[in-house]
């Protein structure tokens, strides 16, 4: 099975969720009309309002079924008629609470045909140096891998990903695509590109030849009250190789095609994941160890 | 059994030059899209306003306006007093003439004084204090008058020792320099194309006859920016004099810095109720 992906990199208007869904669907517009090959279109963390928003976050979250009709209206005038996927960062309100999530929709010329398929709530939010996130949204729960048209698959945002224990999770969990939208702030500008371009590449490359996974990423770019996103979204193969990698800092749309054959070629020569599901009930006797230690520890 | 060499590591594992080090093509890319993205997408404005002083932020500010909006798009002002130094002058319309921006020259003298005649014993830090706010009052006038943006050029070094006039020079609502020391100034200056008489003359306020910066601080910017790096980081005085700082001068840069934080800070209000602004009532500055 092959899958059509394209990562899109824009500048989204502060705070402005209708203003930026019309660019979202401006540019579902162009990838249809232009017959640009792609199944799963995907944007970046928070491309609904832009990621420094504070208390603004109330303003600016929405339910994911409101993203979703938001969508669709936009998208129905000039709707293709095979389905489109959309994965794409927003401040989400669910249950009571605020959420720093990521919706997998399906799109489709016939309304009732489009659907949520799935929400990722970021599970590890940063709260240090210039990041806040924990004091204006809550904490999601789940690392999830969910069925999609195209195999199995996954969505982590920003710090999910620097932990290299949630991408193990969704490789176990059988995900063989990972979807990785970010919202990543440049420092550390004396190498040969920004800091954090040269950490996210490690990070995705690490991920993707671990577990012999594609990965597909969408970064942010654009600055915020002097912090600019570095973009420099990039399709990764099952060999840790970068594939396609969009420019710094500038909006631009990226493309490639992602062989899912490609995975048990890559597997078989580097079968780290089946390694690490025959070592997984010591390691998880390890972790519960190492949980009740803390919990002891703490306790006294 | 033969014997294996030791390789041991590097004897100064904090190589402060090295970690001072910018790639300045890169870091200029940066600071271009910046002013780009804040001027002209965030606040919709297409010109800027530099006051030019002769010294190397502003110039390096100028050079990186042109670039980011159009020589056509940028203003350079002048703003002398009568015991300004002829060079500054001079500099400035070195950088004026390179870029081929638009410049002023407004002569602050009489402003200055008209104020001073009224405060004849004032010493040298407040009629410094006095200039450098006339000097404000001006750039922010002829903004309104241009429909430009002023723009900041204090650098990190000098905003982390408080060596600037509170609500002056910071008053700028953006500032490309800012988090960047004195001595990356420099490297970025090199790269820019700056006359290299402007990066390499001894820095000054040129707001008291002959005054250099590092007499007024007390210390080389050369030795303040690795200090001032370490004590970012987080490092302790004893372990940065183990690196092979003295002692006396790792104190002098913490206690500029530490007896300096309200300089970096709006002014403080006395809060009363649950939805205090910037404490409860938080919206970030382009929201």
């Amino acid at each position: 099975m092959k899958i059509r992906v394209v990562a899109v990199q824009f500048k989204p208007r502060k705070g402005d969720v209708e203003h930026n869904l019309d660019r979202v669907a401006e540019i579902l517009r162009q990838i249809v009309q232009e017959d640009v090959p792609a199944d799963v279109v995907v944007f970046p963390e928070t491309i609904t309002s832009g990621y420094f928003l504070e208390g603004g976050v109330r303003e600016a979250a929405r339910t994911h079924e409101q993203i979703l009709h938001g969508l669709m209206q936009r998208y129905l005038p000039f709707a293709r008629r095979e389905p489109l996927d959309v994965v794409l960062g927003f401040y989400e309100l669910w249950r009571g609470k605020y959420y720093n999530s990521a919706a997998y929709l399906t799109l489709h010329n016939q309304p009732e045909q489009c659907q949520v398929l799935h929400t990722h709530r970021k599970f590890f939010l940063p709260t240090y140096g210039v990041f806040q996130e924990k004091r204006f949204v809550a904490r999601g729960r789940n690392i999830s891998v969910f069925p999609t048209r195209f195999g199995r698959a996954t969505v982590l945002i920003c710090e999910d990903v620097w932990h290299s224990i949630t991408a193990t999770i969704a490789a176990l969990k059988g995900a063989e695509i990972f979807y990785v939208i970010a919202a990543s702030p440049g420092r550390g500008f004396h190498g040969e590109t920004v800091g954090n371009v040269e950490k996210w590449k490690q990070l995705l490359c690490n991920m993707a030849e671990e577990h012999g996974v594609w990965v597909v990423n969408a970064s942010m770019v654009g600055f915020e009250g002097g912090k600019g996103f570095v973009g420099h979204s990039m399709v990764v193969n099952p060999f840790g190789q970068v594939v396609i990698a969009a420019p710094l800092i500038k909006e631009a749309i990226i493309s490639a095609t992602v062989d899912m054959e490609e995975i048990a070629i890559a597997r078989a020569n580097a079968p780290y994941l089946a390694d690490l599901e025959s070592g997984l009930a010591d390691l998880l006797i390890e972790m519960e160890e190492i949980a009740a230690e803390q919990h002891r520890e703490d306790s006294a | 059994m033969s014997r294996l060499d030791i390789i041991p590591a590097p004897t100064r594992p904090h190589d402060a030059e090295q970690l001072l080090r910018i790639n300045a093509p890169l870091v200029a890319e940066w600071l271009t899209e910046f002013l780009r993205d804040e001027m002209v997408r965030r606040r919709g404005f297409h010109r800027a306003v530099v006051g030019l002083s002769g010294g190397v932020d502003s110039s390096v500010t100028a050079f990186l306006c042109a670039r980011a909006l159009g020589a056509e798009n940028v203003w350079g002002i002048r703003m002398p007093y009568r015991t300004s130094s002829p060079e500054s002058l001079e500099h400035a319309q070195l950088v004026i003439d390179q870029l081929g921006i638009h410049s002023r020259t407004i002569d602050i003298t009489p402003a200055v004084d008209g104020y001073l005649q009224y405060e004849p014993d004032a010493d040298g830090r407040r009629r410094g204090n006095v200039m450098a706010r006339m000097r404000m009052i001006v750039l922010f006038d002829l903004s309104a008058k241009l429909n430009a943006l002023p723009v900041g050029t204090g650098n990190k070094t000098e905003r982390l020792f408080g060596y600037f006039t509170w609500h002056a020079d910071d008053s700028p609502p953006i500032n490309p320099l800012g988090d960047l020391f004195k001595t990356q100034v420099w490297q970025l200056a090199r790269y820019l194309g700056v006359p290299e008489v402007i990066v390499s003359k001894p820095a000054s306020a040129d707001l008291i006859v002959g005054q250099t910066d590092e007499d007024d601080l007390g210390i080389s910017y050369h030795l303040a920016d690795q200090i001032l790096y370490f004590l970012l980081k987080g490092y302790r005085v004893d372990q940065i004099e183990e690196m092979g700082y003295a002692r006396e001068k790792v104190l002098l840069v913490k206690n500029r810095l530490e007896s300096t934080h309200w300089k970096r800070h709006l002014p403080t209000t006395a809060m009363l109720s649950s939805t205090s602004i910037n404490d409860y009532y938080l919206r970030p500055v382009d929201y």
